[in-house]
């Protein structure tokens, strides 16, 4: 039972293992779901990703029972969904859709509490459960008594995984969740679910159909096709390097090379190191740093070692270093940002180089347009993206 | 008739004489409203009660089989369409002059009102709040009871208050069932004709419909605090 795991998160993740799922409609020649053989390991986010039609959301709905298999069975942790009542397995699966779908006349809290209601726990142990899950989503303590028509989109979409979470259920099952929410937004809560589910590692079952999406937040991916047929079911480094059929090919775009950076964290690969300067140096001692760095311009930290700002050449010729720069330490990347993200910063901005910042804001070094092009024509960005465990754990 | 002429005439006014408009003797006779007004309310409240009843007892069945809605919103449609006093008078060979007859007559008529705010209600729940219900695992009754029907409240309080001012109405011709009211203060014997006696039950029983139209409407309010909740 799910009441009786720790409170704590990350406990425990289910494999599921699809055999041969078949869901047919009454009347209708085509199967939604042809035949679909697959296993999700433990602990892993397998992505179904496919054009509309393809039956990646029936295939989801079939694991938690809001659909009914025609034919085949799914199993999860080797124990087929058919032995329990819907209900009852359902609590223990978590649900994200892509409405969300918060009750709107229940607070926060109570919206969050409701399958531990359902699961017997008592109200103590609801409230913090509650609290725990709005802290692992990064929202204050406080919006446990707001309702949902009170919250921002994406605070509303954090919400639904919190809840989703709330009974820490051994399996996720997420349709399409970040797709009501506007790019820039979207962009900020996949880096954060990544994050988070590198803390939790549930087994998460997700469906797309972006395709970027499915490269980005996949340990493997699922390609679907008309009929309901699986297309291929590899890594994404694995998609992008050898589509199994025209069709993959087709649909994970001609593009298939700079995909590839959206598999690759900052993280990963050496940055270069700026010279650095503490407010209130003197300027000579950073002059001198600057011949041995790998780029001219000195960077700016706090005691905290945060980045501050880039000196300029005005700068440079005062006495001390000043404790506001001329520029601003800009575009600020962060370290757990995929490649493609950083470039895409990087090329919105003058410099073509950023700061990049640890988890707490410290400078980590200095990533830069020509590093990124440099990596993807190195033998070694074959060797980083084949390996998506190594992606998971970052 | 001699009745009337005497406390017309114990009120000692020419206003009465005249038979104008007189707030003085409505302070002076309101004794005379206390019952009728009482019976009043009773009627309404009891009308409404059974409608609701029957009308959400209805509207449960209808939420599983949505065919028996047509029928439904037929049969009531018909009993609405009704003139009521001719059901009261249909009504007195079966169930005889009281109470009874009345309230039958009146809670047939709130059921359309009552049913279709129900069913619209349960319709207006939004299908993402119902999939996410079912699939937390909410059964089939908890989704009805923690989800539906809380979220049916306003249009469900709308329906009940809609058929509150209909039958607070329609309650003054209850008299005729013998079923007393306010309409015995402007029907009966000469009081049809005496313009102060009419205006003050008439009056009683718009405020009436008023009192209970808030006292409904602040029902729904505190039902609902999430509706009155503002983006932050």
């Amino acid at each position: 039972m799910a009441g009786d795991r720790p409170s704590s998160s990350g406990t425990a993740a289910s494999s599921v293992e699809f055999r041969s799922a078949t869901k047919r409609y009454h009347g209708q020649a085509d199967a939604a779901l042809e035949d679909l053989s697959l296993t999700v390991d433990a602990g892993e986010i397998c992505v179904l990703v496919g054009p509309s039609g393809c039956g990646k959301t029936t295939a989801l709905r079939l694991v938690n029972r809001m659909i009914e298999l025609s034919e085949g069975d799914i199993l999860i942790d080797g124990v087929s969904i058919r032995t329990r009542p819907a209900a009852e397995l359902r609590r223990d699966i978590g649900y994200v859709i892509q409405q969300i779908g918060l009750f709107p006349h229940l607070t926060i809290g109570d919206n969050i509490g409701v399958v531990p209601r359902l699961l017997g726990w008592d109200r103590a142990r609801i409230a913090r459960r509650v609290a725990e899950m709005l802290d692992l989503v990064s929202l204050p303590a406080d919006m446990r008594d707001r309702f949902p028509a009170q919250l921002s989109g994406g605070q509303r979409q954090r919400i639904g995984v919190a809840r989703a979470l709330a009974a820490d259920p051994p399996l996720m099952l997420m349709d399409e969740p970040f797709g009501a929410i506007d790019p820039i937004n979207r962009e900020r809560l996949q880096n954060q679910f990544l994050r988070l589910q590198a803390e939790i590692r549930k087994t998460i079952l997700f469906v797309t159909h972006d395709i970027d999406e499915a490269i980005k937040m996949g340990d493997r991916v699922a390609v679907m096709q008309k009929g309901g047929v699986l297309a291929q079911y590899a890594s994404p480094a694995e998609l992008l390097m050898n589509p199994a059929n025209d069709f993959v090919e087709d649909f994970v775009g001609a593009d298939r090379a700079l995909k590839r950076l959206a598999l690759i964290r900052v993280r990963d690969i050496d940055l270069w190191k700026a010279p650095l300067a503490q407010v209130g140096e003197p300027t000579a001692a950073v002059r001198g740093r600057i011949p041995e760095a790998d780029l001219p311009h000195p960077l700016v930290v706090d005691g905290e070692g945060r980045p501050v700002g880039w000196m300029s050449e005005r700068d440079l010729v005062q006495e001390t270093v000043p404790a506001k720069p001329d520029s601003a330490a800009e575009p600020l990347i962060e370290i757990d940002y995929v490649l493609r993200d950083a470039l895409s910063d990087l090329l919105q901005s003058d410099t073509q180089y950023g700061p990049v910042v640890d988890e707490r804001g410290r400078l980590a070094g200095v990533l830069s347009v020509e590093i990124i092009s440099h990596f993807l024509n190195s033998p070694s960005a074959t060797e980083h993206i084949s390996d998506p465990a190594a992606r998971a754990t970052a | 008739m001699l009745a009337q002429v005497e406390i017309r005439e114990r009120s000692g006014d020419s206003c009465i004489a005249r038979n104008d408009f007189c707030p003085g003797w409505i302070v002076d006779n309101f004794d005379r409203y206390t019952d009728p007004l009482a019976e009043h309310l009773f009627l309404t409240v009891a009308a409404v009660a059974c409608g609701f009843v029957i009308a959400f007892t209805l509207a449960l069945l209808a939420r599983r089989r949505r065919w028996i809605v047509g029928p439904i919103v037929g049969v009531t449609g018909v009993l609405y369409t009704l003139p009521s006093l001719a059901v009261f008078f249909l009504l007195l060979p079966i169930t005889g002059r009281g109470t009874t007859t009345a309230l039958i007559a009146l809670t047939a008529y709130t059921l359309q009102i009552i049913f279709r705010n129900i069913i619209t209600g349960l319709d207006n729940v939004p299908p993402d709040a119902r999939d996410a219900g079912r699939g937390m695992g909410l059964t089939d009754r908890q989704l009805l009871w923690r989800v539906e029907l809380p979220l049916a409240v306003p249009d469900i309080v709308a329906g009940l208050r809609i058929a509150t001012t209909t039958t607070v109405g329609l309650a003054t011709l209850a008299v005729f069932a013998g079923a007393g009211g306010l309409g015995e203060q402007i029907v009966t014997g000469s009081n049809i004709t005496f313009k102060t006696g009419v205006v003050a039950a008439g009056g009683l029983a718009v405020l009436l419909a008023l009192v209970l139209d808030v006292v409904l409407l602040t029902v729904q309010r505190l039902m609902t605090p999430w509706r009155r909740a503002q983006p932050a």
